[in-house]
Formats: structure tokens, C-alpha cells, sequence
């Protein structure tokens, strides 16, 4: 790290917060007669067919540009005076547009609102195969990276800001003897490419230059399982999950319900043999996992493993299943486990599923493939097709092999698109070394990162919502990317990047994507199919065709599937975090305070140990532990998890980042640090070691019992059968009209929700979901270990029984909206009052801040802003705003309003058209999100209604019932299908 | 003991205390009146004033600071959170509060029960509730999320047609604080008009005649003054009295009202109002003692004085005691799973030192005023007094936090931690109070002159009062 930290003077803070620093480079470049680029000038385009949209979002951009453009000069063209309203734009009203928002390249279906060109808020697309209109984490969270105020906004050379037309210049002419050579010294290093257009000019930038070479890494990702089909079936192939019909799924060291791509699709499948546990046909649920997931908690029978003891496990089970030639598990080895899970496998053959984590061994993958072969769940509930990348390749391998060759010197050119390779490379790889002795290394990003301090060049990259591509989901269903809004900064895609290479310039996103889909179509009217493409945003039929594979012979025995050495060591597992994923999200606010599952920690990763093996190694919670890994040490602050298997640390990776804007900076340990490409995932031979120094972890629920309270009631699914009323057995159903007053008689509508807690799977979209739709601001670690973090919707999380093996229940907690809600009592000046329609209205403007209804509420859901936690100045960030929530200010109570604004709306629109609102018209933004639709809101006096149907189930019960507080918001008991066999292990 | 004292003991009358002079023999008329106006007009001020002076003002203007932080930043510098959204600064507002009680009891509730030793007291017990029910009267507004909109608590004719919200006890606590604030001024002010016309004709400057001359409203002594004076003091007392009662009492209704375990009790009105006094009472002596030390008043406030006192606190302090006792009694006996836990909380949870602090400062120490000897001698007094408002304090700390850290949900659970801040509002607040005392003891007659003039013993012969 000899370099100069360049990007020092790049101005890393706000749009137009940091005038001093901006102020500097100005008058510098000034100085230095450089000309500088004028963001608006981009308006050129918005001439062309797409006037009303484009002028739309350059009105919305504008907000934001209006700071770069202050200081020296104003625009002298395409000023556009607003005399004629765009047509169809309506001030006030949203737009919605249907795009695909990728993850490691793989897309989830998106819907996103915009106002008046500005996206606000991405909501799933019903029509999209990988969403089915829920969404994950990550697709929520998507728009606040597009307005992340540290985003990289200029084209820089060695941190100084440049021309797009200077970089085209400057590598044409550093290309220009390389070029003769076919390209030798020239080196492209990508994340998984999955875009078919990207994918083509890819393959046409090889075919130009032979000599060039492709290299792609991503620290995180499905490399188990290319290695394992690789293996198993001769082939890499893409493998997906159908889980609709999955009778038993075994998770082996899987997430599959909450984490990675794909998991939207997967929850609602699984839960959809599970909401609502009147249905006779319940699944069930096994999870053998190295460590404490929001899957392991939601299993049926959970069974905490060492890492490697997971595919020991497998073997024992494929054995049982009757997989030859795999070996199988010590005698005595969890024996009643293996053989109740087998018989319960075998009992739906073909209708069950074996699901292998990401982070697994390629042994286990392989096993479960075998298994599921075996199973014939094959085609049915597990799917193959050919891989989704376009060139599938072992991607450690891919990466030694460029380290070694900047080792060698002979990369001369080094273009990196996208990626952290500097801060996620294994860290044996000493990829920083090599580095620097590319003589030009160019990085392409959305933020200036560990990586592009050490490039000569960095480029801005279009955030998704910004630029034209497209994108494949699992099953391989192609989506085109569009973009919602013109780039708010200069900045240019991977495919604009390439065409300079190839010698091909010049072409927007849109043309490039375009034309390789003209390409590709093979019917007649292309511009229709086209229209409906980008405006389902899908495109119909491009799914990949299922492949039925066949086992190689002796797969088993192959080198790719050497058995994970087990000893009995301390091992160490990194995992890919829940939210920030391999890092690349660590700059996202809303993920870095989004509670972890299970742990519900926020701003930080930890070092996460049973109870056991704390008490062992001498390890308190939030005391600080050293870690030494082959030769190598960091340090963490330790989070006891009960449930979490002995003998076993879980690192998550994506933290520690020292250059990832302001909110990323600092936040965690950098598990990379440990992490060596002979050992991607686990390895044994960890030193722990206390050193009695403190680092508070900020959680946000500290007490994880329920204290023998009735807070989440659950029973297994035949104790349900025997008796329907149990719910009333175990918490006594309190008399109505208890009160002196006559009941108020709803004659409008009468809001409600029903939360299904079977269904529920702690996956926390829902409370990114509301934190994007009702403005709600982040606090900061400092104001989450106070205790004020803000979010209106809380998973509350719980453990039951012993801290080994302990169950874990999830319970999304909204506001109640109480009918005799004691908040309403206390309020001194009128500011909670009830609505004719049953809310608990909270009246912002009225709210003096005595913060007595927050006291009063058993719920506790109430938010207050202790300070002014809004950022009232980044310009950026008030573009991301729901106009149609108030933005709260300091020394203001706030709380769940059942998505008033959403009412409202739906009311008007229904008044207009002289209807009632009809059944499921109304979403809120929690019950849009969630993938397993376990939150169902509506009309509850209208007994034909969804939710109303469902609070008249048996299973219904409002939450601390004996207070009397009338919440309209009621829970669905918990039904669990334990197996009978495994009923005294469990637990 | 020896014998001869036993012997003494057993020749008094059958209540020792009464025996307690309430003035020291050998006054006068003139003496009176001299010994306490020259305080004020005379006599060099002593030496410990200006130390007290001085720390109180340094006090104030740590208040000072600490407001103009809370108002700047915002109610956040405070250690509160959710669930924990009340902590100091309701502490300090119902403590304060409290405090002023026993002046009130003093001046009002004795005079109507002519209990005549309170004469030598009642001025700067008055006093001392004005400035408690001040320091008492910030805190509400200190601890608003937006405290620029504290007149929306009152009833007032707005465009807005929105009244404040009645059910609210809060809203009760705005009249009650506010009607026990303005009764308790007039009070005291009223009370002290025949002593501010001394200090007029007393005066040596003119601009001191002056001052005084205007607060005396031309206060002339005659028959008729004295006639409309104490018709007015007794109307007065009349309405101070019931306010007494009533003002805690309103006060808990802000935690009985809500449903949360360890509020929702109904005792807590009786169990408040005996709690004020008490506290009340602890702040007399604790003003008291070093007063009478230092200005040589021992001939005005006599071992009587603080005997009585130290009867009543350890009155109120049995009561309170019962109300510990009786709480997790009616929690065992409701059977409530909540107000159960509540208790045990209290009691072993991570805030049992408040419980434990609150037993010992409340109800232990309090105990030592079954002997006459700790009620009369001023030093273990003043101590033991020191504790009770310590005890006091902690009770609403624990009443606050220990219900509120912990109640329905255990997701929601924390610990409370105050900040510097919260320290910085009640050590200043203290201040505050000491600031204003101090100013009243040197510029204001601290004894009533023309009240202790009637407990001489030839007082009747002048036709004056007969308290």
C-alpha cells in the first residue's frame, strides 16, 4: 500500500454538502485548463423518443445535479420550460416500471415506483418468475445504493477527475500496441457474468483480441455447486429448486428460505405447502447447518453441525437413501437422524428435496445431488439446466491464474469490472502485489473501493436503475434491465467500456442491449415484442430448458470432491453475510442497521460461538477474541448464539471495509483477512484466544426469551389435528365488550391484518420494505446500543428450550392498531387519535414529544426521534423520499400507520370510480414484500375478505390478549410438523 | 441515663416534646424583629452564604449549559429510549414536586389546624415550595421531544379549533401544577406583606425603602389591613390546603393511569402524597439546620421545630413504608404474571440496587426518629434527612425504570443508562433551587416576624392573632 491514497481528494461526501472539497477540484482543474464534464449535457438524449419519461427524470436528476453545476457555470442548453405537462404524468401520482434488479447477475423481477422521475421504491413483479411480486432484502435496499451519497460520481485518473473522452483517448492509445498482439497483455477480470449481452460483447471483445483473457471472480457464490455438477454429472449445470410440491426438504447447511439468490421463489414454494396449517399435506423441514440461520429456525428439526460433520452427515444419509459408492457416516454417527430422515425421504420420493448451501463442500453438493437423483426428485422438485453463466469456470482457479501472471508481468492491461478483488481476493493470493505491477489497471464501479485506490483508473458505473442491460434469473427466464431515471453522475457501463475496446464506440446501453436482442429474436415484429419485454419485464419463454443428467461413473472418486478432512480442531466458517452479502453492500444504510436473523446484531459482524465453546475458550459476549488462522490473526468482538454447534466459529465476510463511503468505513472486522483460496469456507486449525478487551455489539433485542409469556404460541401441526381450539387452551380468549362504553359501530371500513407465523421466516423484508416506503431514517450503532433504533416493524426473534439445541421462533411485531389502544388514553394534546376506520393515526405535526404513548404500549412499537435522525441534507438521499409520507423531524413519535398513505390512495381511487375498495387492492408495503405472504391486510368487517377469513381460523390470537386491547393486528398460531420418529432428539 | 435524669424525666409532663419550647424564653417583641430583619439590612452576611452562593451559582450555570444542550440536541442527549422514554427528568419533576409539599403543609394545612410552632418556619418552607414547584415546573418542558410546543397542553382558543386531550393525566398535571404554583405565591406572598412593610421602615437606602416600599403594596399595619390580611391568609389556606392533597395525587396519576405493571396501582395517590411530605419534610431540616446555625436562629427554631418535623417524616416515612410493603403483596395476590415479574425485577433485576437503596434510605434509616435523642440533635438530623431525600429520589428513579426496562414483551426489554446530561439537568436543577434561596434567605425575611411576635408570651395582650 506504498500508492498514495489517491482518492483522498476525490469528493466522497454529499452532492452538494461538501463544497469546500468540491470547490477545491473545481478551481484545480480550472486551473489546470481541464475541461470539465457538464452532467446535464447528458440531457442530449431525452430529445429522442422517450421525451416525457426522460424529461421527467431529468426533473427528478436536476434536484440532484443542481449541486454539481452550482460553482462554475451553468448549462446554456436544453433548458426546457415545463409549459406543457408530459402527458399521463400526474403530479402526485406514481409511475411504475418493470425491471430486474441483479444479484451476483442473477435478476429478481422489480416493479419500481417512481415520482416524477425519481424511483423511490421497488416492489416485485408479479409476473416475474423469481419474485411472483415479493422481493427480497436486497431488491428493496437497491434504491438507496442508487442515491448512496459516497458513490463514485467522476471518471478519475491517480484521483484526479478526467473526461470520458480523455479515458477513450488515453486507452486507445495504451491498447493501441497491444492490439497488434491480438491483445496479449490484456486482461479483463469480471464478477459471474450472466448477462447475455454483457456475455456477448464479452465473447466478441475474445474473439477480437484472442490473446486477451477473461477472468471472473466473486468471493460469494454457487462454485460448490458448479464443482459438484462438474463432477457428478460430467458438466456444470445450474440447479434450482421447485419446492411447491417438496413434501420434505433437508437443508444441508442451506439457507434456501432467506439468503442468496433465488430465496424469494424458494419461501413462497415451501410456504406454500405450509401457511395456514389447516392443510392436512403440511411439509416438513430439516436443517443440518454449522451455524444458526434463519432456515435452521424455521426447521422442523434442526440438528447443529460442525462444518465438516455436514458432510459426514450427507454421507451417512445418501447411504441410508441407498446412494452407492459414496461412503456413508460412522456407525452411530447421529443413526437416528439418518435413518428417520431417509425413511421420511423415501416415503415421497419425488416429491422431496435436498438442498445443499452455497457455502457447503462441493462433496456435499454432489452428494445431494446423488441423493436427490435417487430420490427422483430429480426434473420435479430439483431442477438442472445448462448454466446460467456464460462461461462457467472454477473461479479461484481463474484468479490465480491473473495473479500469477501480474506476478509474471505480463498483464499490461488490467480492466476490472465491478468487484473488490483487492478487498475479497483470498487473502494468500496476495492479489495487491500483483496489482501493482499491472502497468494500467482500470476499475469500473459504483463506488471509488479498496480496489480502485490501487487502479490508475476508475470509472463510475451506472447503478442498474440507472442503465439498460438485462439479467437472468435462476430457471434462466432473461429480464431487460431498464433504467427508471438518467445517471445522476458520469458515469459509464461494462458494455460501454468493451465497445472501446473492440473499437466499436459510441453506443448507448440501450443500443447495445438492443441490438443484441434483435439479434436474438427469431419472430416477426420485433419493436412489439420488444415494448412487451421491457414492459413485463420479462421475457416470455427464455427460461432455460430443464437437462435430465446422469451420473458419471465413479463420480464419487472424483479429485473435485475430496472429502473434507474432519478433525477435531477448532474450525472456522465464513459465511456470506445476510445483508451485505460478500461487502459490495456494506455502504447501504438501511442493510447495515437491517437486524441480522437470529442474532438481530446491526453495524457489525461478529465472532459468533456456542455456548459451550465460549464457556471453554474463555470467551464473554462483546468481549473482544483473537483469531489466529495460519499465520494469520485478526480480532472480533464474540456474540454467543446458542444453538450454534461446539467446537465451531462462524465469521461473516462483507465487513471491515476501509473503503466503502461513510457507513461501510470501519464497520466490522474483514474476515477476507483468514480467508485462503485452499479453504474458501471452512478450515480447521483456528487459534481463539480472549484478550479481555471489550467491543459492544449493537443488537437489537436483548433479551431473547419469552419468559413463559404467551408471546408466540405454537404447537405441532397434530396437536392442531386433535384439537383446533388449542390456541384458546393455552391462552384464554378474553370476553368483548368489556369496556363501559358501547362499541363503536364501524360503518366505513375496518382495517386489519393477520400475521401467519408459520410462514414467517425472519428474513427481514419486510422491515426494509417499510423503512423504504414510509421514510424511516437510520440511527447509527451509537443510537441502536441506546436503544432507538427506528424501524416500525420488528422481527422479534425467541429460543426455546436449551441453549444447545435451541428452537427458534420468529415474530413480526407492526404496530397493533389497538381498538382500545392505551396509547390514544395518555396522548396530552390529541396527537394519536383513532380513525373512523380503526387506525391508530399518529398526527406528526401535532406531537409535542412526551413520548407517554410509547410508555404505554405493551407493544412497545413506537418510534420516537430522539434527535433529528433524518439527513435534511443530502440531496441525494431526499430523492430516494416517499412524497406521500411526511418526513419527520426531531422530538417526534412515529409508528406503523398500516401504510395509511396506500389507503388513502385506494380510497380515492375507489370513491372516483364509485366502488368499494375491493379484497387485496390495498397493500402494505410489509405484506407486498414478504416472500412468503405471511402478512394479509384488509377490510375485516367484510367476512368474504382474505383477512377476515383468516382471523375467523381457529388459530387466530391477538398478541398479550389479556390486556384488552382489541389489536386489529392478530397472529396465526405457529404449526410445526415435527417428525413422530425424531420427536425425543428434537429438542 | 442516670437516675436523676430518669427522675427528671418522670416529673415532666406526660409528653415530653410539648415541653420543647416553641421560642426560646427572654424574647421580645423588638428582639424578634431586629434579630430577623437585621439579616437581611443589617448584619454583614455571613461568611458561609457566599460559599453556598457561590457552589449554587456554579450549579446554575451548569443548568444553564445542560438546557441550551437538551434544547440544541434534542431530548436525545438523555439516557431515555425505547422502552425506557421517561427517566430522569420525570424523576427530578415528581421529586421537586414532592418537595414542595411540606411547605404547603406548613403554612396552610397547620395554620387551619392552629398549630402554632409552625409560625417560626412556614416562611422559608414556603419558600422553599416555590422554588421546588420552579425546578419542579422546568422538567416537563426539559424533556419534550419539541419543547417550543408546550402551550399546545393548554387550553387556549386557537384557530386550529384542537383542545388538548382531557383523559390525558398530563393535561391534569398542567392545572395542578400550575394552580398549586400560582396558590402557593400568593401564599407566601401575601404572608410576607406586614414583614416587607418592616423592612421598609427599617431600610437605611433609599433604594432598598423603595423596593421593599412597592412589595408592601403601602402596608400601614392599621386595624383594617390586619382584618382583611388575615381573612384573605385564611381564605387562602383554605384553598392551599385541599391542594396538598391533591396536587401528588394528580401527579401519580400519571403512572397509574397507564397499564403498564408497577404504574397501574392504586395506591399510589395516598402512597405519593405521604412520600411528598415526607421528602418535604426531609428538605426543611435539611434547609433548616445549617440556617439556624449559621444565623443564630436556635432562639426561633428550637428543638420543637425539628422534633415536630421529625415526628412527621417519620409519620409519612411508616406510610410509604407500607406501601412497599403492601406492593408485592397485591401483586402475589392478583396473580398477574406481569405484576409479579415486576416485583421480582425490582427486587433482583439489574436495577434491585434502587430497590434495595430506596428499603434503606426509606424505611431503615427513618426508623432512628423513634429516638428523641436523634429527632432534637441536629447533626444525625440533617443526615438522616440528607438520606430520605436521596431515598425519595431513588423511589420514582426505580418506580419509572424498573417498570418501563421490562414490562409486556421481552424483546423490547433494556437497561436504562443515564447520560452526563441527565446528571448535569438534576445536579443543576439542585443548584437552581440552592440559587434562589439563597438570594430569598438574603434579601427576604426568612422568619415570619409579625407570626413568631405572636408566640411571645405577652402576645395576647396586644390583641394580635391567637395562632
Amino acid at each position: 500500500m506504498n500508492q498514495p491514497p489517491t482518492s483522498d481528494f476525490v469528493p466522497l461526501e454529499t452532492l452538494t454538502g461538501s463544497a469546500p472539497r468540491s470547490r477545491y477540484w473545481r478551481d484545480l482543474d480550472e486551473l489546470r485548463g481541464i475541461p470539465r464534464p457538464e452532467p446535464p449535457e447528458d440531457t442530449g438524449e431525452f430529445v429522442d423518443q422517450n421525451t416525457r419519461r426522460r424529461f421527467l427524470q431529468l426533473a427528478g436528476a436536476s434536484l440532484g445535479l443542481a449541486g454539481l453545476t452550482g460553482c462554475t457555470r451553468q448549462p446554456t442548453e436544453f433548458i426546457y420550460p415545463y409549459v406543457e405537462p408530459p402527458e399521463s404524468a400526474i403530479p402526485g401520482k406514481p409511475m411504475f416500471f418493470a425491471t430486474a434488479a441483479p444479484m451476483n447477475g442473477i435478476a429478481e423481477g422489480v416493479v419500481v415506483e417512481s415520482h416524477l422521475g425519481r424511483p423511490t421504491k421497488v416492489e416485485g413483479n408479479p409476473l416475474h418468475p423469481a419474485s411472483l411480486g415479493s422481493t427480497s432484502v436486497h431488491s428493496q435496499s437497491s434504491v438507496l445504493d442508487l442515491y448512496d451519497p459516497d458513490r463514485a460520481r467522476e471518471i478519475t485518473h491517480l484521483g484526479e477527475a478526467e473526461t470520458w473522452e480523455d479515458f477513450v483517448q488515453t486507452l486507445n492509445a495504451t491498447l493501441a500496441p497491444l492490439r497488434e498482439s491480438k491483445g496479449r497483455g490484456i486482461r479483463l477480470l469480471t464478477e459471474t457474468v450472466i448477462s447475455p449481452t454483457l456475455g456477448s460483447q464479452v465473447q466478441a471483445f475474445l474473439q477480437a483480441l484472442p490473446e486477451a483473457k477473461w477472468h471472473q471472480y466473486d468471493p460469494c457464490g454457487p462454485h460448490s455447486a458448479r464443482t459438484a455438477t462438474q463432477a457428478a454429472f460430467g458438466r456444470p449445470l445450474n440447479t434450482y429448486y421447485q419446492l411447491e410440491q417438496a413434501g420434505v426438504v433437508v437443508a444441508l447447511d442451506s439457507d434456501f428460505l432467506a439468503c442468496g439468490p433465488g430465496s424469494t421463489r424458494c419461501a413462497r414454494d415451501f410456504m406454500a405447502r405450509r401457511r395456514r396449517g389447516d392443510r392436512t399435506d403440511m411439509n416438513r423441514l430439516y436443517s443440518i447447518e454449522s451455524g444458526v440461520t434463519s432456515t435452521g429456525g424455521k426447521a422442523d428439526h434442526r440438528l447443529p453441525l460442525r462444518y465438516a460433520k455436514v458432510e459426514t452427515f450427507a454421507r451417512g444419509l445418501a447411504a441410508a437413501i441407498g446412494v452407492q459408492g459414496a461412503g456413508t457416516s460412522p456407525a452411530g454417527f447421529h443413526a437416528d437422524w439418518i435413518s428417520a430422515i431417509a425413511r421420511d425421504l423415501m416415503a415421497s420420493r419425488g416429491a422431496s428435496a435436498i438442498i445443499p448451501g452455497d457455502h457447503q463442500s462441493p462433496a456435499v453438493h454432489a452428494l445431494a445431488a446423488a441423493m436427490n437423483l435417487a430420490l427422483d426428485n430429480t426434473g420435479k422438485t430439483v431442477v438442472y439446466t445448462e448454466p446460467l453463466e456464460i462461461r462457467p469456470e472454477d473461479q479461484v482457479e481463474s484468479l490465480k491464474k491473473l495473479v500469477d501472471d501480474m506476478n509474471a508481468g505480463a498483464v499490461e492491461v488490467l480492466l476490472i469490472f465491478g468487484g473488490n478483488p483487492i478487498y475479497n481476493a483470498p487473502v494468500d493470493l496476495a492479489f495487491a502485489d500483483g496489482l501493482r505491477k499491472v502497468k494500467t489497471a482500470i476499475h469500473v464501479g459504483l463506488h471509488l473501493n479498496e480496489t480502485s485506490q490501487l487502479c490508475h483508473w476508475h470509472l463510475p458505473e451506472p447503478h442498474f436503475l440507472e442503465d439498460w442491460g438485462d439479467a437472468r434469473s435462476l430457471d434462466g427466464t432473461a429480464a431487460i434491465i431498464q433504467p427508471l431515471i438518467d445517471p445522476l453522475y458520469d458515469s459509464h457501463s461494462f458494455s460501454q467500456v468493451l465497445d472501446v475496446i473492440v473499437q466499436f464506440p459510441g453506443r448507448s446501453s440501450y443500443t447495445i442491449v438492443r441490438a443484441y436482442w434483435m439479434a436474438q429474436h427469431k419472430g416477426a415484429d420485433f419493436e412489439s415484442w420488444w415494448r412487451k419485454s421491457v414492459h413485463d419485464g420479462l421475457i416470455q419463454d427464455s427460461a432455460l430448458a430443464p437437462v435430465t443428467p446422469v451420473l458419471a461413473a465413479n463420480w464419487a472418486q472424483s479429485p473435485l470432491l475430496a472429502p473434507t478432512e474432519g478433525n477435531t480442531d477448532d474450525e472456522l466458517v465464513f459465511r456470506a453475510d445476510p445483508y451485505l452479502y460478500d461487502g459490495r453492500f456494506a455502504n447501504n444504510t438501511w442493510l447495515q442497521e437491517l437486524p441480522r436473523p437470529i442474532t438481530k446484531l446491526t453495524w457489525d459482524n461478529a465472532v459468533l460461538v456456542s455456548p459451550a465453546t465460549a464457556q471453554r475458550l474463555h470467551l464473554e459476549n462483546q468481549h473482544v477474541a483473537q483469531l489466529e488462522y495460519r499465520g494469520r490473526i485478526i480480532e472480533g468482538s464474540v456474540w454467543i448464539s446458542p444453538g450454534h454447534p461446539d467446537g465451531s466459529i462462524t465469521i461473516h465476510l462483507g465487513y471491515g471495509r476501509t473503503r466503502s463511503g461513510r457507513a461501510g468505513n470501519g464497520a466490522g472486522f474483514n474476515a477476507y483477512l483468514l480467508r485462503t483460496s485452499d479453504a474458501m469456507w471452512s478450515g480447521t486449525g483456528l487459534e481463539v484466544r480472549a484478550t479481555g478487551k471489550k467491543f459492544p455489539l449493537a443488537s437489537t433485542q436483548m433479551q431473547q426469551s419469552m419468559e413463559g409469556r404467551n408471546l408466540v404460541i405454537s404447537a405441532p401441526v397434530e396437536t392442531y389435528k386433535q384439537d383446533p381450539d388449542f390456541v384458546n387452551h393455552i391462552q384464554e380468549p378474553v370476553p368483548r365488550n368489556l369496556s363501559l362504553y358501547p362499541p363503536w359501530n364501524y360503518t366505513g371500513y375496518a382495517w386489519g391484518m393477520s400475521i401467519d407465523l408459520t410462514a414467517c421466516v425472519g428474513c427481514n423484508a419486510c422491515v426494509v420494505a417499510c423503512q423504504a416506503e414510509n421514510n424511516i431514517p437510520v440511527v447509527g450503532k451509537g443510537q441502536v446500543l441506546a436503544r432507538r433504533a427506528m424501524h416500525w416493524i420488528r422481527i422479534d426473534t425467541y429460543y426455546k428450550g436449551s441453549p444447545e439445541r435451541p428452537e427458534l421462533y420468529y415474530e413480526p411485531v407492526p404496530c397493533m392498531q389497538c381498538e382500545d389502544a392505551p396509547c390514544e388514553l395518555v396522548c396530552p394534546v390529541q396527537a394519536t387519535n383513532h380513525s373512523t376506520e380503526g387506525l391508530n393515526d399518529m398526527v406528526y405535526n401535532r406531537c409535542v414529544g412526551t413520548r407517554y404513548c410509547s410508555n404505554n404500549c405493551p407493544y412497545k412499537v413506537r418510534r420516537f426521534n430522539f434527535f433529528r435522525f433524518q439527513d435534511w441534507t443530502t440531496e441525494s438521499i431526499k430523492m430516494q423520499r416517499n412524497p406521500d409520507v411526511s418526513v419527520r423531524s426531531r422530538g417526534v413519535m412515529e409508528k406503523c400507520t398500516y401504510c395509511v398513505q396506500r389507503i388513502r390512495e385506494t380510497e380515492i381511487r375507489a370513491d372516483l370510480e364509485n366502488r368499494d375498495v375491493r379484497d387485496g387492492e390495498i397493500q402494505t408495503a410489509c405484506q407486498q414484500a414478504c416472500p412468503t405472504q405471511a402478512i394479509v391486510f384488509g377490510d375485516i368487517k367484510n367476512s368474504g375478505n382474505r383477512v377476515a377469513k383468516l382471523k375467523a381460523l381457529k388459530l387466530d390470537y391477538p398478541l398479550l390478549a389479556e390486556l384488552n386491547t382489541r389489536p386489529r393486528t392478530t397472529y396465526l398460531a405457529e404449526l410445526r410438523n415435527p417428525n413422530p420418529e425424531l420427536k425425543e432428539t428434537a429438542s | 441515663m442516670t437516675v436523676a435524669e430518669r427522675q427528671l424525666e418522670s416529673t415532666r409532663q406526660p409528653d415530653p416534646d410539648v415541653s420543647l419550647p416553641v421560642i426560646a424564653p427572654h424574647q421580645s417583641f423588638a428582639g424578634v424583629t431586629d434579630q430577623i430583619s437585621s439579616a437581611v439590612l443589617t448584619t454583614k452576611t455571613p461568611i458561609p452564604w457566599f460559599v453556598a452562593f457561590a457552589f449554587a451559582l456554579c450549579l446554575v450555570g451548569v443548568f444553564v449549559c445542560a438546557i441550551t444542550w437538551i434544547f440544541a440536541k434534542g431530548v436525545g442527549v438523555f439516557g431515555i429510549e425505547i422502552p425506557v422514554a421517561w427517566g430522569f427528568a420525570i424523576t427530578n419533576f415528581v421529586w421537586w414536586i414532592g418537595i414542595g409539599h411540606a411547605g404547603t403543609l406548613i403554612s396552610a394545612f397547620l395554620l387551619l389546624l392552629n398549630q402554632s410552632w409552625r409560625s417560626s418556619i412556614n416562611r422559608f418552607a414556603e419558600a422553599m415550595t416555590i422554588f421546588a414547584v420552579m425546578c419542579a415546573g422546568m422538567f416537563p418542558l426539559l424533556h419534550l421531544g419539541r419543547p417550543w410546543l408546550f402551550y399546545w397542553l393548554l387550553p387556549y382558543p386557537n384557530t386550529m379549533t384542537i383542545q388538548p386531550q382531557f383523559r390525558s393525566p398530563l393535561v391534569w398535571d398542567v392545572f395542578a401544577v400550575s394552580t398549586y404554583f400560582t396558590v402557593s405565591l400568593l401564599f407566601w406572598y401575601l404572608g410576607m406583606i406586614p414583614d416587607l412593610g418592616t423592612l421598609r421602615d427599617r431600610a437605611k437606602s433609599t433604594f432598598a425603602r423603595f423596593v421593599y416600599g412597592v412589595l408592601s403594596w403601602g402596608w400601614r399595619g392599621s386595624n383594617g389591613h390586619w382584618r382583611l390580611h388575615e381573612t384573605a391568609s385564611l381564605l387562602l389556606a383554605g384553598l392551599a390546603t385541599p391542594l396538598v392533597l391533591s396536587v401528588h395525587t394528580v401527579v401519580s396519576f400519571d403512572f397509574t393511569i397507564a397499564i403498564l405493571p408497577g404504574w397501574h396501582s392504586t395506591i399510589f395517590p395516598p402512597y405519593f402524597v405521604a412520600g411528598a411530605i415526607f421528602s418535604g419534610f426531609a428538605m426543611v431540616l435539611v434547609l433548616a439546620i445549617p440556617i439556624r446555625a449559621v444565623y443564630g436562629l436556635q432562639n426561633l427554631l428550637t428543638e420543637r421545630h425539628l422534633n415536630n418535623c421529625a415526628k412527621l417524616m417519620l409519620a409519612t416515612g411508616l406510610i410509604v413504608a407500607y406501601t412497599y410493603l403492601i406492593e408485592p403483596f397485591t401483586a402475589w395476590y392478583s396473580g398477574d404474571q406481569f405484576e409479579m415479574y415486576m416485583v421480582h425485577n425490582r427486587a433482583v433485576g439489574p436495577h434491585a440496587w434502587t430497590y434495595w437503596g430506596v428499603i434503606f434510605c426509606n424505611v431503615v434509616v427513618p426508623q432512628l426518629l423513634w429516638f428523641r435523642k436523634m429527632r432534637i440533635t441536629p447533626k444525625p438530623l440533617f443526615w438522616i434527612s440528607i438520606a430520605i431525600l436521596y431515598g425519595m429520589w431513588l423511589e420514582r428513579y426505580m418506580i419509572i425504570i424498573t417498570a418501563l426496562h421490562r414490562d409486556f414483551v421481552p424483546s423490547s426489554w433494556s437497561n436504562f443508562i443515564a447520560t452526563l446530561w441527565d446528571n448535569l439537568a438534576l445536579y443543576g436543577s439542585i443548584g437552581m433551587f440552592l440559587f434562589l434561596f439563597m438570594l430569598f434567605i438574603r434579601f427576604l425575611p426568612m422568619i415570619s416576624m409579625y407570626e413568631v411576635r405572636t408566640l411571645l408570651p405577652f402576645s395576647g395582650i396586644h390583641g394580635a392573632s391567637q395562632k
